[in-house]
């Protein structure tokens, strides 16, 4: 197979997992917004359930990807300047996804608005909305001063594109150096504030799992900490696989691929030193309640997310490539990416269920007969199919937004001409 | 785990300072802020600066503020506390027959998966020489981890009497104060039905009394979407926030226990049976390791 060929393949494997994806998707939205949450499988024992777990999958992708563009807009990393663009985007992206699973998991949808009206700011939960809206609204303003001088340039035109990027350019039409300076500098002061931001709101959602002390499995100060490494290795994983599809692809993306690649399997390291050390604390102390969640992780009937999904498939399979000689060959340093991302769903569906999968008091589940009432929890079909159409939505608005904006090139290349040479290496 | 192992006994420190430092002891934010500064939060709120109002408010006295405005309230006292409703559960009486589960169902119209009261069997042979029956309610905390992390203040503790109860129009469904309570206390309404209340049968327009509010259980209406849990039958109290056994206004639980095991009244008052129960024999009360103080207390 030529590289060409690789590389169209893998577009297109991406579009049709987008389209697929959001057309069984459909059903599953369907049904959660026609029977509320009757399908849902979780219940009062295990009251989060595969939302959650698909929410904090997504706003640690955010958090991760923001921060690695971050190394670019504020501490100059050249290394990561061709993909500084799309880690933003695909933080934008991840952070709406996060917000769309957080939101179909309420009892009632149409009181989010709530969060705003009556915030008590004595739980962790209010202030992560509120973060998120201040993020988002950066995360976007970032984007636009990134993009300006080439949305302004690209609409001078005519035909749909420039029509759009007219809209988009907000009127504003100066292409010239000392704008795009300006631009940069103000991009740099974003991403400056988005960094504690980042960290505020990431190091938040584990404190929100933190502090709830009725649960020990989740009632540790690393949490917080390690829900900021394991952003920072999950979005930049992620990133790893986007760089090799998008924006030129593995060919032109190779040796970043690949550096990242090296900052992703260290902070690994160090994130599963960081659970080992979690883990082993907890089996010393043989807290009961602690103890059970982590009996059920291991070898629970769903033993195998830990050990097949997270372990072996999101861990140490990568961490072998990424280690290894193939780990400098960009296809296969992306490949480990892409592993990893996924193997941090099993992570995160861990971090949520078994810490509630056991009876707070001892008798609870059977004094009643209710399916509602039982430490026992897998998804249901019906909770399956909404994430999936969340995650499909996101691959379409990614896709879209990655062939319609231009994000696709560091800012110092940006200029009209060389869009035409950017769309004909596209394919 | 035996459900009371880790909880103090009567003879260790634990609970015998705590039943005392308790008596007369200022709680903070139970007492609820002085008027000054209720009326500067509402005046606030009336600009129209709700952010900052709901922050002053959230600040110390958590949702209490917010809490004493809403009709969910049911007519705030707003001379601070009055009563601090609490139950003693006798476990030596309790034959685990279940009558206050189906007496509570019945009083609260509550749907299956939702019990606000359920009684759990252990069975331990070295501690016990017979399976000893417990029944559960909502502990009504004076220190409740569930209310702390209510994003919205939907859920918070009635300063006049101590009962935690949860707002129906405001509560968003989010469930994070499921897992902050560590008693199993609170339940979400799925929308699921017994076969006798399925919608079309005369029994599904059968209103709950809960709050004084009748609701009617309506697909995709609250309480459906709502975390629900134990009120100690506060639709009952009069006008006051008073309960009468004589008049039948008493906790459905405790109306009809068939051991008398469950007895209910105000801690405040040191003539209550509840007191009176609490200076005469040991109790204890579970996983006193969190700080939460319950406000239900177990006789072994
Ligand atoms: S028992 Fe649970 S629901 Fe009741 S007040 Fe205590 S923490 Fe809250
Ligand atoms: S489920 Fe309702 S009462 Fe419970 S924390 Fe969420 S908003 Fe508050």
């Amino acid at each position: 197979m030529s590289e060409v060929t690789v590389e169209r393949w893998l577009k297109r494997a991406f579009w049709a997992a987008g389209i697929v994806f959001v057309a069984i998707g459909v059903v599953g939205w369907y049904d959660r917004l026609r029977f509320g949450h009757l399908d849902a499988a979780y219940g009062s024992i295990v009251p989060w359930g595969l939302w959650v777990a698909a929410y904090i999958f997504f706003i640690g992708l955010s958090a991760g990807s923001f921060l690695i563009s971050s190394l670019v807009y504020v501490f100059g990393v050249k290394r990561f300047e061709p993909i500084g663009r799309i880690a933003l985007f695909q933080a934008l992206i991840t952070l709406t996804l996060a917000l769309l699973a957080i939101w179909v998991d309420l009892g009632h949808m149409g009181r989010a608005f709530n969060v705003y009206r009556y915030p008590n700011f004595s739980s962790p939960m209010a202030w992560m909305i509120w973060l998120y809206s201040a993020y988002f609204a950066l995360l976007a303003t970032e984007l636009w001063f990134l993009l300006r001088r080439d949305l302004a340039a690209g609409a001078q035109g005519s035909g749909g594109r420039a029509r759009l990027y007219r809209v988009l350019a907000l009127g504003t039409k100066d292409t010239s150096f000392e704008a795009a300076e300006k631009d940069r500098k103000v991009v740099k002061v974003l991403a400056t504030i988005g960094i504690p931001i980042a960290i505020m709101f990431h190091g938040g959602v584990g404190a929100l799992f933190g502090v709830v002390s009725a649960r020990p499995g989740w009632n540790s100060g690393l949490f917080p900490i390690l829900f900021l490494l394991s952003a920072l290795v999950s979005g930049g994983a992620l990133l790893m696989l986007v760089a090799a599809i998008f924006q030129g692809g593995y060919r032109r993306n190779g040796d970043t691929i690949v550096a990242l690649g090296r900052l992703v399997a260290g902070l690994l390291v160090l994130d599963v030193i960081f659970q080992i050390s979690e883990y082993l604390i907890a089996s010393y102390g043989e807290v009961p309640g602690h103890v059970e969640g982590l009996k059920l992780m291991f070898s629970g009937p769903y033993w195998w997310v830990f050990w097949g999904w997270q372990l072996a498939l999101g861990t140490i399979i990568p961490l072998v490539i990424l280690f290894s000689r193939r780990g400098r060959q960009p296809l296969w340093a992306a490949a480990a990416g892409g592993l990893i991302a996924l193997g941090f769903i099993g992570v995160r569906l861990n971090i949520v269920i078994p810490a509630l999968a056991t009876e707070e008091i001892e008798g609870l589940t059977t004094a009643i007969v209710s399916s509602r009432i039982s430490t026992d929890y897998f998804p249901s079909l019906m909770e399956w199919l909404v994430v999936v159409g969340i995650a499909g939505l996101g691959l379409l608005l990614f896709g879209l937004g990655e062939s319609l904006l231009p994000v696709d090139r560091a800012a110092e290349q940006a200029g009209p001409a060389d869009t035409a040479e950017v769309d004909h290496v596209r394919v | 785990m035996s459900a009371f192992t880790n909880t103090a006994t009567a003879d260790t420190p634990g609970v015998a300072v705590s039943l005392r430092s308790r008596r007369g002891r200022v709680r903070p934010g139970a007492d609820g802020p002085s008027m000054d500064r209720r009326q500067f939060v509402d005046r606030l709120a009336a600009m129209g600066a709700t952010g900052l109002a709901a922050v002053l408010a959230s600040g110390g006295v958590g949702g209490a503020v917010l809490g004493a405005t809403r009709p969910a309230a049911a007519e705030a006292v707003t001379t601070g506390q009055k009563y601090r409703y609490g139950m003693v559960i006798d476990t030596r009486r309790c034959v685990g027959c279940k009558a206050c589960m189906a007496a509570c169902k019945t009083e609260n119209v509550t749907p299956p998966g939702v019990s606000y009261t359920v009684v759990v069997e252990e069975h331990n042979e070295q501690a016990f020489d017979r399976p000893l029956f417990m029944t559960k309610p909502c502990f009504h905390c004076s220190n409740p981890p569930c209310t702390k992390v209510c994003p919205v203040s939907a859920t918070f503790k009635r300063e006049q009497d101590g009962i935690v109860v949860v707002d129906y129009d405001r509560c968003i469904g989010c469930r994070y104060c499921i897992t902050a309570c560590p008693y199993g206390a609170r339940y979400f309404d799925f929308g699921e039905h017994y076969p006798a209340t399925e919608p079309g049968q005369a029994l599904a327009e059968l209103p709950s009394p809960e709050y004084g509010q009748y609701r009617v259980r309506r697909e995709g209406a609250s309480p459906v979407g709502n975390v629900r849990k134990c009120t100690f039958c506060m639709h009952l109290q009069d006008a006051e926030g008073r309960y009468s056994k004589e008049e039948g206004r008493w906790p459905a639980c405790a109306k009809t226990c068939t051991g008398h095991a469950i007895h209910f009244g105000d801690l405040n008052d040191p003539d209550s049976e509840v007191s009176i129960l609490l200076r005469e024999r040991q109790a204890v009360r579970l996983k006193e390791e969190l700080g939460t103080e319950p406000n239900v207390f177990y006789l072994l």
